[in-house]
């Protein structure tokens, strides 16, 4: 047994509980970012690491020298600026068309019968237990110019040349739809079941059409859900790398391909590390507000 | 008036939905039993893909590399983030919960490439630091259990949220310590969260190639990685049965655990059929 003394001393079990994953996430999670914030500062130079430190010890004195080309390279060079735009061009344009195709059928997984909703929410996750980089993959042979739906449209004889879709944004957005779509799906299910069927009764007893009630009671209480779900969507698809690189031609420009570029192509750690604070500031708005939601959603239940 | 959508309508959604979602890995499948080598044109059913997958050593060394990463990742991904889960939904106030929070939820939608960049520069500043840095497997578990943590965390909080919190009380009433109360009430009820967040946690350590490619160094190549750079110069027939393959293993699994979820409610049903009878 341990002494009460040396008891009274002792940590509580409890603050283990909290220690252990805590430590686990500032070490691997919290820390990292700062070095990224560091290195973004330094001066790229052919060493191993591949750049300047940006705090040294010099003649008994700290000398901090913070390297802005790299800042300053992101806003004059159109070609980040560009990829900027475009990320979020594309990643907004797939969320929307996500949440387009996402909300009609979680409305409709909503509404079925308790017993098979469970079945059709397991079919909507189910191809994501399947690998992305394949099911990204299956998307090549189906948008090729000699792929499927080109063959199909000749056959039927719609189009006499094959359109060009694979290496094209157009692909890009069917393929961050075609991954992220249980991402919005899941969110807007779990706030639509939660809908009091009443309400739009009352609705129709008051006279509504079926698309007033829609417009004025079912879209606004499911917010929750849409802005869950397209946060979901948006964040990851901003800095996505896999779909552009595979799905998007070269000019498809998109932010983590250039991250991708600076760090395996170029070797600029300190450009890379710039290129993704710049991205981490732009996400910042949008994962504080993914973040509150989410915390919410953990904690709403306790009291 | 009803207030469910009408039936025909529910049953495009569904049927134009799961089209969707299903059609691509279907026609995926069916070409990886074509014979030639051109993946869009058929000329006839073979499963020589299959014998030429099978003969690639490298793909079946970086096979078993991810499996074993994806395994090391998944359990200690189920128990830090029972841990956390625990503290997220049970501890009203500690220091720094809402730090805490935040780097519970921000990995769900942080961009990999800013993880993979941040954990890899972590471990070069920490080898310029103490001249000891992971490597190969090592620094690619840690990356995946940092970023899985969250998953399994919100899976488990929802059902630590759902939990009915009389049964601890009532063993605490009866003379159990927290720890005892944890173990013998708690982990039985939340067991089916912790099996479908390691589950979740395999999967999406299994998966991933940007953070791998990041932090793996030259030595160690997963899966995934070997899959991106033949799929990068083009569609490749052995990439078709190697989905094929996976697709297959992921069906059986997910058919086998709705199965049991099934039986096991039907038995629950039934005991509490037999307990108001006997009432």
């Amino acid at each position: 047994m341990i002494p009460p003394l040396l008891k009274r001393w002792l940590p509580h079990p409890r603050w283990g509980v909290i220690a252990v994953p805590y430590l686990w996430l500032l070490l691997f999670f919290a820390i990292p970012f700062l070095i990224v914030l560091k290195i973004s500062f330094s001066t790229l130079a052919i060493a191993m690491p591949p750049y300047t430190p940006v705090l040294e010890f010099v003649d008994s004195a700290v000398m901090l020298r913070l390297n802005l080309s790299n800042y300053i390279a992101l806003v004059m060079d159109s070609q980040y600026v560009q990829a900027y735009a475009s990320s979020i061009k594309i990643a907004g344009i797939s969320t929307l068309l996500a949440l387009l195709v996402a909300y009609p059928m979680a409305y409709v997984i909503a509404r079925l019968p308790p017993s098979s909703r469970n079945i059709a929410l397991m079919l909507v996750i189910l191809p994501s237990w399947t690998s992305f980089l394949i099911r990204v993959y299956a998307w090549i042979g189906i948008l090729k110019n000699n792929g499927l739906i080109n063959n199909l449209l000749m056959g039927l004889g719609i189009i006499d040349e094959p359109l060009k879709i694979l290496h094209t944004p157009i692909a890009a957005y069917i393929g961050i739809v075609y991954c992220y779509l249980p991402f919005m799906v899941l969110p807007l299910y779990t706030n639509l079941v939660k809908h009091d069927h009443r309400l739009i009764e009352a609705a129709y007893d008051l006279g509504a059409k079926p698309w007033q009630a829609f417009f004025k009671i079912t879209l606004p209480l499911s917010r929750a859900g849409i802005v869950a779900g397209c946060m979901l969507v948006m964040i990851p698809a901003v800095g996505e790398f896999v779909i552009p690189e595979l799905l998007g031609g070269p000019d498809t420009l998109m932010i983590g391909r250039v991250l991708w570029g600076e760090f395996f192509n170029n070797r600029d750690w300190p450009a890379a590390s710039a290129v993704a604070i710049v991205m981490l500031i732009l996400l910042m708005i949008p994962i504080l507000i993914f973040n509150r939601v989410q915390q919410r959603e953990m904690e709403g239940k306790l009291t | 008036m009803s207030t469910s959508p009408r039936r025909w309508t529910t049953w495009a959604v569904l049927g134009l939905g799961f089209a969707f979602l299903y059609l691509p890995v279907v026609i995926l499948m069916i070409y990886s039993f074509n014979e030639s080598r051109l993946a869009t044109v058929w000329s006839g059913f073979s499963f020589k893909w299959y014998g030429a997958l099978l003969r690639d050593r490298q793909m079946l060394e970086a096979a078993w590399v991810s499996i074993q990463i994806a395994f090391l990742t998944a359990t200690a991904a189920v128990v830090l983030g029972t841990m956390a889960a625990l503290a997220m939904t049970r501890m009203r106030r500690f220091p720094g919960k809402t730090l805490f929070g935040a780097l519970i939820t921000a990995p769900l939608v942080m961009p990999e490439v800013i993880i993979g960049l941040s954990i890899l520069l972590m471990f070069v500043a920490l080898g310029d630091l103490i001249g000891f840095a992971p490597k190969g497997i090592a620094s690619i578990w840690i990356a995946h259990v940092t970023f899985t943590l969250a998953f399994v965390t919100v899976v488990v909080s929802s059902r630590l949220a759902e939990l009915d919190r009389s049964l601890e009380e009532a063993a605490m009433d009866l003379g159990a310590n927290r720890i005892k109360v944890f173990f013998l009430i708690t982990l039985p009820i939340i067991a089916p969260a912790l099996v479908s967040g390691w589950l979740l946690a395999f999967t999406l350590s299994l998966d991933d190639v940007v953070i791998s490619s990041f932090v793996a160094g030259p030595s160690s190549t997963t899966l995934p990685m070997k899959v991106f750079s033949s799929v990068r110069l083009g569609l490749s027939p052995k990439i078709n049965a190697l989905a094929t393959l996976m697709i297959a293993v992921v069906a059986v699994a997910a058919v086998i655990s709705w199965w049991m979820m099934a039986r096991e409610e039907k038995r629950r049903q039934l005991d509490m059929q037999m307990a108001a009878k006997d009432k």
